[in-house]
C-alpha cells in the first residue's frame, strides 16, 4: 500500500499541480484542500461577522432603528450557524489538512478523494443556507439550537436548513474519518502515539468526538423534518411527543461540539508556546490525558444547558457535579502551559501574543463557566447576556484567536514568506482590546437581567450595550487588517522564510523547506526524540 | 374610568425603584432563595477572582521575568509528577467547597410542597396568561401599550421617554407578601421561560408539560422580568411584572378581579 501511494506521488511530482480551476476542483493534495478550507473559513468568518455587526448596530441603543424583530432573529440564528459550522470548524479542518501530514511525516492525507468531497460539499451547503434569506418567510430564526416547536414555524427555509445541516454533518464525518485514518496509519515509523505533537493529539480526539456526535445531530434534525412533513410527533406535545427530548438530543451533540471547537485550539497553542518559550511543552503526556478526560466528560454534561427545563433534582445535581469536574482537566492544561513558559526565554511574536491572550481570556471564559455550573446561580444566568459573554469569551479569544495564531505561526511555512510582523502585532492588539470592549460588558448586562436574543431592550441596559457595539465595530474592522496581512504575505511581499522560520522550533514540519513541497514527505523521516514533539 | 385605572397603575409601577439598582451585578432580590443565590454567585465569583489573581499573577511575573534577555538560557525541565498532582488536587478541593452550599440551595429551590397559593401561568406567543387556582380570577398580561407603540421600527418615540420601556404590562401578576406562591408553568405554543431576576426564578414554559417552581417575596414592591427563551418574532416583547402587595391590599385586589366585581365596574 505504501509503495503504491509513493508511486502515485512520484508520477504526479513530474506534472506538479494541475493548472487553473482544475487544480482546485479536482484537488486531492492536502495542502490545496487545506488552503480551500481556510479560504472558505475566512469568507464565512467575514459573512458571519457582518451579520454580527448588523446585530450590534441594532443594539447600539434602545428602540428599533434598522431591522424588524424577525430579521433580527434570522441574523442571530445565521450568525451562530455560520460561525460555528462555517468559520471555526472548517478552519481547524483546514489546519489539520495542512499540518497533520507534515507533523507526522506523511506524504499526504490517507483518503485524498474523500478529502476533496468533504470540502466541496461545504460551499454548496452554505450557499443553500445563506439563500434562505431570500425565501418566503426568511432565513431560519429559531436560534442555532433549533428548538421545536419554534423551529417548525420556519417558513420555506425549513427543509433547506435541515439539509444544509445534514451536508455539514456529512462533510465533518468524512473529514474526521480521514484525519483518524491518517493519524493512525501514516505516522513516520518510529513516531509512537505518545510522541505525537499535541496538535495531532487534540485533533485525533476531536475527530472521534465528531464521529460520535455529528450522527446524533443528523438524527435530531431528521426527526424535526419528519415532524414537519411526514406527520410524526417526536417533539410535538399535541401528538404525544416531547419538545424537551429534542433539547436532550441536541445538547448531547452540542456539548461535545463545544470541545470540537476548542480542543484543536488547545493543540495550536501547545505548539506555539514551547516554540516562543524555547522550552519543551511541560507535561506532554498529562496534556494528552487531560484532553482525553475533557472529551470523555463532554458526553456526560449536556443537560447543564437545560437547568431551567424542569429536570428531576437528582438529574440537576448530577449535571452540576459532572460539569464542575471539567474545570479540573482544563486547569491542568492551563497550568501546564504556564509551566512551559516558566523559566523559558520568551519572545513575543504575533503567534505568541495570540497564544498568551488565549491563556488570559479563555481563562476568564472558564471562570464564568464554573459560575454557570452552580445550578441556583445558573438559573439566574441562563439565557441571559451572561451566557452570551461566556461562550463568546471561549469562542472568540479561544477558538478564533487560536486560528489566527496558527495562521501567523505556519503561514511562512505555507507561503515561503514572512508576514509583516508590525502589522500582525497591530492586528493582535486591536483584536485583544476590542474583543474585551465587546464582550466584557455583556457579563454586566446578563447579571442585570437582560435576556439573550432580544432585538430591543429596556433603557437601563443602554450604556453597556452601546459600549459592546462600539467594541464589535472595532473588532470587526480590525479583522480586515488580518486579511490584508495574509494577502500581502501570500503574494510574497515579505522576506524569504527559512525552513525553520522561528528560533529552533521543534516538530517535523520545520524540517521541510519553506514553502513546503507539494508532497510533504516522500520518504518517511527519522523521528528523534528531539524533533518528535515540542 | 379605564384610563384612570391605567394611569394609576402606571403611577404605581413607576414609583417602584426596583430597576434602579440593576447595574453591574446580579440583584440580591427579595426572597430568601434569591439572597442565597446571590450569596452563591458572589462566593464563586470571589473564588474565581482569587484564582485569577494568583494564576494571572504568576503568568505576568513569568512574562516579565522570563522574556528573552541577552545571555539567558532557557530551562529544560518538561515534567513533574508532583506539580501535576498538586494542580489536579487543589481545584477538586475548591469545587467540593463550592458544591455543598449549591446543592443545599438547589434542594430548597425544588421544594414546592405546601404552597399558600397556586397560580397557573400559560405562555402564548407573545403574552402571559395567569389563572389563580381556587379563585375565579384569570387574565392575560401583555406588553403595556406605551411600550408597544414606542417599540415600532418607525415609531420615532424616544424609548428614554417611556416609563419602564419594554418592562411594563397591562395586567401585572399580583401576589401577597410573605406567602409561598407556587407557580405552575405551561405553554400553548412554543417554549417560553418565565424569569424575574429579583425573585431568582427562571423556569421554562413548555407545551405538554406542567413545570412547577415557587417563590415567597419578603418585600412589597414591583418586580420586572422578561421571557428568557427565544419564542419567535416578539420574544423581546413579553415582559413579566409581579406586584407584591400587603395581604389586605392583595385581598382587595383579588376581590376587585372577581367576575362579579368586574361586571359592575363595566356597567359603570
Amino acid at each position: 500500500m505504501t509503495s503504491a501511494v509513493m508511486d502515485a506521488h512520484h508520477s504526479e511530482e513530474h506534472h506538479g499541480p494541475a493548472k487553473g480551476i482544475r487544480r482546485w476542483l479536482y484537488a486531492t493534495n492536502h495542502k490545496d484542500i487545506g488552503t480551500m478550507y481556510l479560504v472558505l473559513s475566512l469568507v464565512m468568518f467575514l459573512t458571519g461577522g457582518a451579520m454580527a455587526l448588523v446585530i450590534r448596530s441594532e443594539l447600539f441603543q434602545p428602540g428599533l432603528q434598522f431591522i424588524a424583530p424577525n430579521v433580527f432573529n434570522q441574523l442571530t440564528t445565521m450568525h451562530a450557524l455560520i460561525m460555528v459550522f462555517g468559520a471555526v470548524m472548517p478552519a481547524f479542518v483546514g489546519l489539520a489538512n495542512w499540518m497533520i501530514p507534515m507533523m507526522i511525516g506523511a506524504p499526504d492525507m490517507a483518503l485524498p478523494r474523500m478529502n476533496n468531497w468533504s470540502f466541496w460539499i461545504l460551499p454548496f451547503a452554505f450557499l443553500m443556507l445563506v439563500a434562505t434569506f431570500f425565501m418566503p418567510g426568511g432565513a431560519p430564526a429559531a436560534g442555532w439550537t433549533m428548538y421545536p416547536p419554534l423551529v417548525l414555524q420556519t417558513g420555506d427555509a425549513f427543509p433547506y436548513l435541515i439539509f444544509s445541516v445534514h451536508l455539514l454533518g456529512i462533510s465533518s464525518i468524512m473529514g474526521a474519518i480521514n484525519i483518524i485514518v491518517t493519524i493512525v496509519n501514516m505516522r513516520a515509523p518510529d513516531m509512537s502515539l505518545l510522541k505525537m505533537p499535541m496538535f495531532v493529539w487534540t485533533w485525533l480526539i476531536t475527530a472521534y468526538l465528531l464521529l460520535a456526535v455529528m450522527p446524533v445531530l443528523a438524527g435530531a434534525v431528521t426527526m424535526l423534518l419528519t415532524d414537519q412533513f411526514f406527520g410524526t410527533s417526536f417533539f410535538l406535545a399535541a401528538g404525544g411527543g416531547d419538545p424537551v427530548l429534542f433539547q436532550h438530543i441536541f445538547w448531547f451533540f452540542g456539548h461535545p461540539e463545544v470541545y470540537i471547537l476548542i480542543l484543536p485550539a488547545f493543540g495550536v497553542i501547545s505548539e506555539i508556546i514551547p516554540t516562543f518559550s524555547r522550552k519543551p511543552l511541560f507535561g506532554h503526556d498529562s496534556m494528552v490525558y487531560a484532553a482525553s478526560s475533557i472529551a470523555f466528560l463532554s458526553f456526560i454534561v449536556w443537560a447543564h444547558h437545560m437547568f431551567t427545563v424542569g429536570m428531576p433534582l437528582t438529574g440537576q445535581l448530577f449535571f452540576m457535579f459532572s460539569t464542575m469536574l471539567i474545570a479540573v482537566p482544563t486547569g491542568v492544561k492551563l497550568f501546564n502551559w504556564i509551566a512551559t513558559m516558566w523559566r523559558g526565554t520568551m519572545t513575543f511574536e504575533t503567534p505568541m501574543l495570540f497564544a498568551i491572550a488565549i491563556l488570559f481570556l479563555f481563562t476568564i471564559g472558564g471562570f464564568s463557566g464554573i459560575m454557570l455550573a452552580i445550578v441556583p446561580a445558573d438559573i439566574q444566568y441562563h439565557d441571559s447576556y451572561f451566557v452570551v459573554a461566556h461562550f463568546h469569551y471561549v469562542l472568540v479569544p479561544g477558538s478564533i484567536f487560536a486560528i489566527m495564531a496558527a495562521v501567523y505561526y505556519w503561514l511562512p511555512k505555507w507561503s515561503g514568506h514572512m508576514y509583516n510582523e508590525s502589522l500582525g502585532k497591530l492586528h493582535f492588539w486591536l483584536s485583544a482590546v476590542f474583543v474585551n470592549v465587546t464582550f466584557f460588558p455583556m457579563h454586566f448586562l446578563g447579571l442585570a437581567g437582560m435576556p439573550r436574543r432580544i432585538p430591543d431592550y429596556s433603557t437601563q441596559f443602554a450604556d453597556f450595550n452601546s459600549i459592546a457595539s462600539v467594541g464589535a465595530i472595532g473588532y470587526g474592522l480590525s479583522q480586515l487588517l488580518f486579511v490584508y496581512v495574509v494577502i500581502q504575505c501570500v503574494r510574497g511581499k515579505g522576506a524569504k522564510a527559512t525552513s525553520e522560520v522561528w528560533d529552533n522550533p521543534k516538530g517535523l514540519e520545520w524540517t521541510l523547506p519553506s514553502p513546503a513541497p507539494y508532497h510533504s514527505f516522500e520518504v518517511p523521516p527519522k523521528v528523534s526524540s528531539e524533533s518528535a514533539f515540542s | 374610568m379605564l384610563r384612570k385605572v391605567y394611569l394609576s397603575v402606571i403611577g404605581l409601577l413607576g414609583a417602584s425603584n426596583a430597576s434602579a439598582d440593576w447595574t453591574l451585578n446580579m440583584p440580591r432580590g427579595v426572597t430568601e432563595l434569591s439572597a442565597e443565590t446571590y450569596a452563591l454567585h458572589m462566593q464563586v465569583f470571589y473564588w474565581c477572582c482569587a484564582i485569577g489573581v494568583l494564576v494571572f499573577g504568576v503568568m505576568i511575573y513569568s512574562l516579565i521575568r522570563h522574556r528573552k534577555s541577552p545571555g539567558a538560557e532557557p530551562a529544560t525541565f518538561s515534567h513533574s509528577m508532583k506539580a501535576e498532582v498538586i494542580w489536579t488536587t487543589i481545584p477538586i478541593i475548591i469545587l467540593l467547597i463550592l458544591v455543598v452550599p449549591s446543592a443545599r440551595t438547589l434542594i430548597k429551590l425544588e421544594d414546592t410542597r405546601k404552597p399558600d397559593m397556586t397560580i397557573v401561568a400559560t405562555a402564548y406567543q407573545w403574552r402571559w396568561h395567569y389563572r389563580y387556582q381556587g379563585q375565579d380570577v384569570a387574565f392575560y398580561s401583555s406588553l403595556a401599550r406605551t411600550s408597544g407603540v414606542a417599540r415600532r421600527l418607525d415609531s420615532s418615540i424616544d424609548p428614554f421617554t417611556v416609563e419602564n420601556y419594554l418592562l411594563d404590562v397591562d395586567n401585572p401578576l399580583v401576589v401577597p407578601v410573605g406567602r409561598k406562591v407556587r407557580l405552575l408553568l405551561t405553554s400553548n405554543d412554543v417554549v417560553h421561560s418565565w424569569w424575574v431576576p429579583e425573585l431568582a426564578i427562571k423556569k421554562d414554559a413548555i407545551p405538554g408539560f406542567m413545570n412547577e417552581t415557587w417563590f415567597k417575596a419578603d418585600v412589597v414592591g414591583t418586580y420586572r422580568g422578561q421571557c428568557a427563551e427565544l419564542c419567535g418574532m416578539d420574544h423581546g416583547y413579553m415582559p413579566i411584572v409581579v406586584k407584591v402587595l400587603e395581604p389586605q391590599a392583595y385581598a382587595a385586589w383579588l376581590a376587585s378581579r372577581q367576575p362579579t366585581a368586574l361586571q359592575s365596574a363595566d356597567t359603570n
